[in-house]
């Protein structure tokens, strides 16, 4: 049995390369403005349908895909040298995205390479879990997995919290002036969080390269008992298959709602609905996360008493219910509807930019309001004014963000809190539930496919429907919440229905698999 | 509770075809509207990625119609 130093190595060596992982999928994403802007121009349409594909390729096809090729891989040749091999190729493609040089400079090799770099981002995020927390897993002790793996449940919210922390910092720290601060970062600082990665992945490599192989598996390998197909025992074989479909349908695919929900719909739905501005919506949710991220280790430590079951389930139903009332309450604490406007405060500036050789000039009107509790509003209107008779044309673009006083602001970072305390009830104790799901010989396989089917694709597609439903029925804004709500429900109802309380199963049966 | 259990096989064996096909008429009716290559790619990218999700919906419907998932199997 390994020993509590070990063990605690062991949760260190494994999260903090998931932690970095995470932290290296996540700068691409909350990036994805800056790096557009520098490698995918939109008046070039091929490099528009690039940067398409990088998003969408990247977490829904590639994910799975990298499940599975790397699932195979961990248990044919074993988990440890995998899961290191997923840590390589994600540092040394995010480092490479920082040196790439702009479309401006080598033109339409720049979308192409970021492109081929996200994709292999992808495939090792898809590798890197499964990998993580079977190695975990099967160092833990019987009765303790879900406390031990519950480590790596974590990860993927520090990664955000990191993520998020290191771009707000060199978005500020690039110059005393602020304005000119944030001009450096769009310029050439957007590279420095993926630059610093490559420090964190070695000393995570060094790590690593330090621990020995999972005794389980170490063990069925010198036994000779490891899978000679992983793939087609963990989806060609009835009984297995029939735990996959389970898993997915009855645990991820909800967790996987829930977990996006809360932690990146939440922040789209604080700036884009709740119009608050760009720092305040981003350290609510860095506020959140970190009251929050304890929970991932209570309710995984609780799941070896109370079940892993009964947990997420509770997690889902708790979601399902409070969801339109929590969001509904971001939507009412941002409302300027029934505060009352201090309108002699009240600041309006015109600008107008006379366009060289034109008849007309760009107009940009930014007013400034507040209110009596200190919220701010800023409206900034641009149009274009035909000059000699003074007319606008086209339709202009009015842009609002609010700064919140402080009672608003806490309170949101609560409602936040309180989404991220489902996430840790539904995500905490899954790690401990999947792998108990399936036998050693084909676990990295057989958790990695339904994890990122449940996490990339259903939760992935979270913000993208959530946002779609809110354009097709105007007049609710809440109704983006319908596709979590299904879902986690749909989910609630299989889990509860057909998969079985951790103590009606052996933990780590290697029965399980035999049709 | 095995009877709901296979009755709601039925359930999901009809749901995973039913949701393909909301699918699909939403990505028809999203491109028409935005023909442009970025929303056809990203509905052949969803459309791709859920079919083989909606099979699984499927074939785990059929194994609880079967009864597979019944509690006092092993």
């Amino acid at each position: 049995m390994t020993s509590t130093k070990e063990i605690r190595k062991v949760i260190l060596a494994s999260s903090l390369g998931t932690l970095i992982e995470w932290y290296d999928f996540y700068i691409f994403g909350s990036l994805a403005t800056v790096i557009a802007s520098q490698f995918f121009p939109k008046t070039d349409p091929t490099a528009a349908l690039l940067s398409t594909l990088g998003t969408f390729a990247a977490g829904f096809v590639v994910r799975p895909f990298g499940a599975l090729v790397f699932g195979r891989i961990g248990d044919l040749i074993g988990r440890k040298y995998t899961f290191l091999l997923t840590l390589i190729l994600m540092g040394t493609s995010t480092f490479a995205i920082g040196l790439i040089p702009g479309y401006d400079s080598i033109g339409f090799a720049a979308p192409i390479i970021i492109l081929l770099l996200r994709l292999v981002q992808g495939l090792a995020l898809g590798g890197e879990y499964g990998g993580a927390a079977t190695y975990v897993a099967e160092h833990a002790p019987p009765g303790r997995r879900g406390y031990f793996t519950s480590w790596i449940q974590t990860t993927a919210t520090l990664g955000l919290f990191v993520s998020l922390a290191v771009i707000l910092l060199t978005r500020h720290l690039l110059d005393p002036d602020p304005e000119v601060s944030i001009q450096k970062f769009n310029a050439w600082g957007w590279r420095i969080p993926f630059l610093v990665s490559i420090i964190l992945v070695i000393v995570s490599v060094y790590i690593r390269l330090r621990m020995k192989e999972s005794p389980l598996f170490a063990r069925l390998k010198s036994e000779g008992k490891t899978s000679r197909n992983p793939i087609r025992e963990s989806f060609a074989q009835r009984a297995n298959l029939k735990l996959v479909l389970l898993a997915l349908f009855g645990a991820t695919m909800g967790q996987g709602v829930v977990w996006y929900t809360g932690q990146f719909y939440a922040q789209t739905f604080i700036e884009n609905a709740c119009k608050i501005d760009f720092d305040q919506s981003r350290t609510i949710l860095i506020w959140a996360i970190l009251f929050a991220t304890p929970f991932f280790i209570v309710f995984g430590g609780w799941s070896d008493r109370a079940g892993r079951k009964r947990i997420m389930l509770i997690g889902m139903l708790l979601a399902i219910a409070t969801y339109r009332l929590l969001f509904g309450t971001l939507l009412q604490i941002s409302d300027t509807g029934h505060r009352k406007e201090l309108v002699q405060q009240k600041e309006v500036t015109t600008t107008l930019n006379p366009v060289a050789g034109q008849s007309y000039a760009l107009r940009a009107r930014t007013s400034i309001s507040r209110f009596d509790d200190g919220l701010l509003l800023r409206e900034t209107t641009r149009d274009t004014l035909f000059l000699p008779d003074g007319r606008a044309s086209l339709k202009a673009d009015t842009r609002s963000s609010k700064v919140l006083p402080a009672s608003g602001y806490w309170k949101m970072v609560g409602i936040v809190f309180i989404m991220i305390l489902y996430v840790t009830m539904v995500y905490g104790p899954i790690a401990a539930f999947l792998v108990e799901l399936f036998p050693t010989r084909i676990r990295y396989t057989s958790m990695s496919l339904p994890y990122h089917i449940g996490n990339g694709v259903f939760g992935g597609l979270t913000p993208f429907i959530a946002t779609l439903l809110t354009t097709i029925y105007v007049g609710d804004k809440l109704v983006g919440l319908y596709y979590p709500i299904l879902i986690a429900g749909l989910s609630l109802i299989v889990g509860l229905l057909y998969i079985r309380p951790t103590v009606e199963r052996d933990p780590l049966n290697e029965s399980l698999a035999v049709d | 509770m095995n009877s709901v259990r296979r009755f709601l096989g039925l359930v999901w064996i009809l749901l995973g075809p039913a949701a393909l096909y909301y699918l699909v008429s939403t990505a028809v009716r999203e491109i028409s509207h935005k023909p442009f290559t970025e929303t056809k790619v990203q509905w052949i990218v969803f459309i791709g990625v859920s079919l083989p999700i909606a099979a699984g919906l499927v074939l785990f419907g059929y194994y609880a119609l079967r009864g597979e998932y019944d509690r006092d199997r092993a």
